[in-house]
C-alpha cells in the first residue's frame, strides 16, 4: 500500500513538474517535501521551526497541523524549492502576517525594552550601591558636647588600662 | 541626604510595583489573539481570482478600489460567519458595500446554496478556493473584515464577527470617517 501511494504521489508530482507553469494552486496538495539540494532542505527545514503559526500562536509552523500552518509551510516549500533565500521567505511571511509570524523579532522601539531593561535595571543597582558606598564612607558623624565628653572619659579610662 | 530625597527613594519600589500591576492587569484584558494587519496603510495586494457564482468571470484588485468599502472573508465552514451574516446583511441594507472573499470553502455549491439561504450582503463575491489570496492579505482565520479605502489602501482589519458593538467601535468609526471624507 505504502510502495502504491510513493508510486502515485511520484507519478502525480510528475505530471505537475511537466506541466507548463504549474501554478501555485496544487500547494495544498503537497504532502511530502521532497528537494533536489540538501541545502535547500536544510533552509527549509530551518524556516518551519522559525516561523510562528499566526492561528495557533505558541508553535511553529513545523509543530502546528492547523490548516493555516500546513498553508505556510507549502508556501515556504514552494519559495524555497524556486531558489528563494531564507531571508526572502522570512520578509515574505513578515510582509503579510508581520513580526508576529517570527520567532525571532527585529530589534524595534517597541521591543528595544526587552534588551535594554535589564540592563538598565543592573546599571541602577549598582548606581545606588556606588551612591550609598560613597555617602557612608564620607559622613563624618559630629558629635555633641556631652559625646564628646564622654568619648574623652573612655579614652582615658582605655589608657589607663593600657598602662597597668 | 536631605529628606525629601529619602522619601522619593523610599516610595521607588512601590511606583515600581503599581507600575507593574497596571502592566499585568492590562494584559489579563487584551487578546492575545487579535493582531494587528502587517497591511495596514499599505495597497491591497494584487490577486486574480474567479467570481464565486461564475467561475469565467474574473477579478483583480482593482475591484477594491473607488470608494470606501469592507471586505469581508468568510466560509461556510466557520460558525462565527454565521452569526456575523445577519449583521452584514443589515450594513448591506444601510448602504455600506461590502465585498465578500469566500476563503477556502469546502465547495462551491455549499457557498452559493449559503448565500440564496441566508441573503447575500455582497456587491462582488471573490473565490479563494485555495486561499492564496488571503495567504496575500495575511487572514489566518474567520472571518476578518478589511477596511479598503478609495485609494485601494488597507487601513484596518476586523478579526472576529462584526456586529453593533464592532460597528459602534473602531471599525464603524473609521468607516465612517472614510465615507464622510469622500463626500466631501
Amino acid at each position: 500500500m505504502r510502495s502504491f501511494c510513493t508510486t502515485l504521489f511520484l507519478a502525480l508530482s510528475l505530471l505537475v513538474a511537466l506541466s507548463p507553469a504549474a501554478p501555485a494552486a496544487y500547494a495544498e496538495d503537497i504532502e511530502v517535501y521532497s528537494f533536489d539540494e540538501p541545502a535547500k532542505e536544510a533552509i527549509f527545514q530551518e524556516l518551519i521551526t522559525e516561523l510562528r503559526c499566526p492561528k495557533c500562536q505558541n508553535q511553529s509552523i513545523a509543530d502546528s497541523d492547523a490548516d493555516l500552518a500546513r498553508d505556510l509551510r507549502d508556501r515556504t516549500y514552494l519559495m524555497v524549492k524556486s531558489g528563494a533565500s531564507k531571508q526572502e521567505v522570512i520578509d515574505y511571511m513578515v510582509a503579510r502576517y508581520g513580526d508576529f509570524v517570527h520567532y525571532q523579532p527585529p530589534m524595534t522601539v517597541a521591543t528595544s525594552i526587552l534588551w535594554w531593561g535589564p540592563i538598565a535595571v543592573l546599571a541602577g543597582g549598582a548606581l545606588v550601591i556606588l551612591v550609598r558606598v560613597r555617602t557612608q564612607r564620607r559622613g563624618e558623624v559630629e558629635l555633641t558636647d556631652s559625646e564628646r565628653a564622654r568619648l574623652a572619659e573612655l579614652r582615658k579610662a582605655q589608657q589607663k588600662d593600657t598602662d597597668q | 541626604m536631605t529628606k525629601p530625597w529619602r522619601l522619593a527613594i523610599l516610595l521607588l519600589p512601590l511606583l515600581a510595583f503599581i507600575v507593574l500591576v497596571g502592566f499585568l492587569l492590562r494584559g489579563l484584558f487584551s487578546d492575545p489573539t487579535e493582531l494587528s494587519s502587517a497591511l495596514v496603510g499599505k495597497p491591497v495586494p494584487q490577486f486574480s481570482v474567479p467570481d464565486l457564482y461564475d467561475p469565467e468571470q474574473r477579478y483583480t484588485q482593482q475591484v477594491l478600489s473607488g470608494k470606501p468599502m469592507l471586505l469581508n472573508v468568510w466560509a461556510t465552514w466557520c460558525p462565527t460567519c454565521r452569526a456575523e451574516h445577519a449583521y452584514l446583511n443589515q450594513l448591506a441594507a444601510d448602504g455600506v458595500p461590502i465585498v465578500g472573499l469566500n476563503y477556502k470553502d469546502d465547495s462551491r455549491e455549499k457557498a452559493v446554496r449559503w448565500l440564496n439561504t441566508l441573503g447575500d450582503p455582497y456587491q462582488l463575491n471573490l473565490f479563494d478556493a485555495k486561499g492564496t489570496v488571503a495567504l496575500e492579505f495575511g487572514v489566518y482565520g474567520a472571518p476578518e473584515t478589511f477596511l479598503i479605502d478609495a485609494q485601494g489602501r488597507i487601513r484596518y482589519r476586523h478579526v472576529g464577527d462584526v456586529n453593533e458593538r464592532v460597528w459602534q467601535g473602531e471599525l464603524g468609526q473609521r468607516y465612517r470617517a472614510l465615507a464622510a471624507e469622500g463626500e466631501n
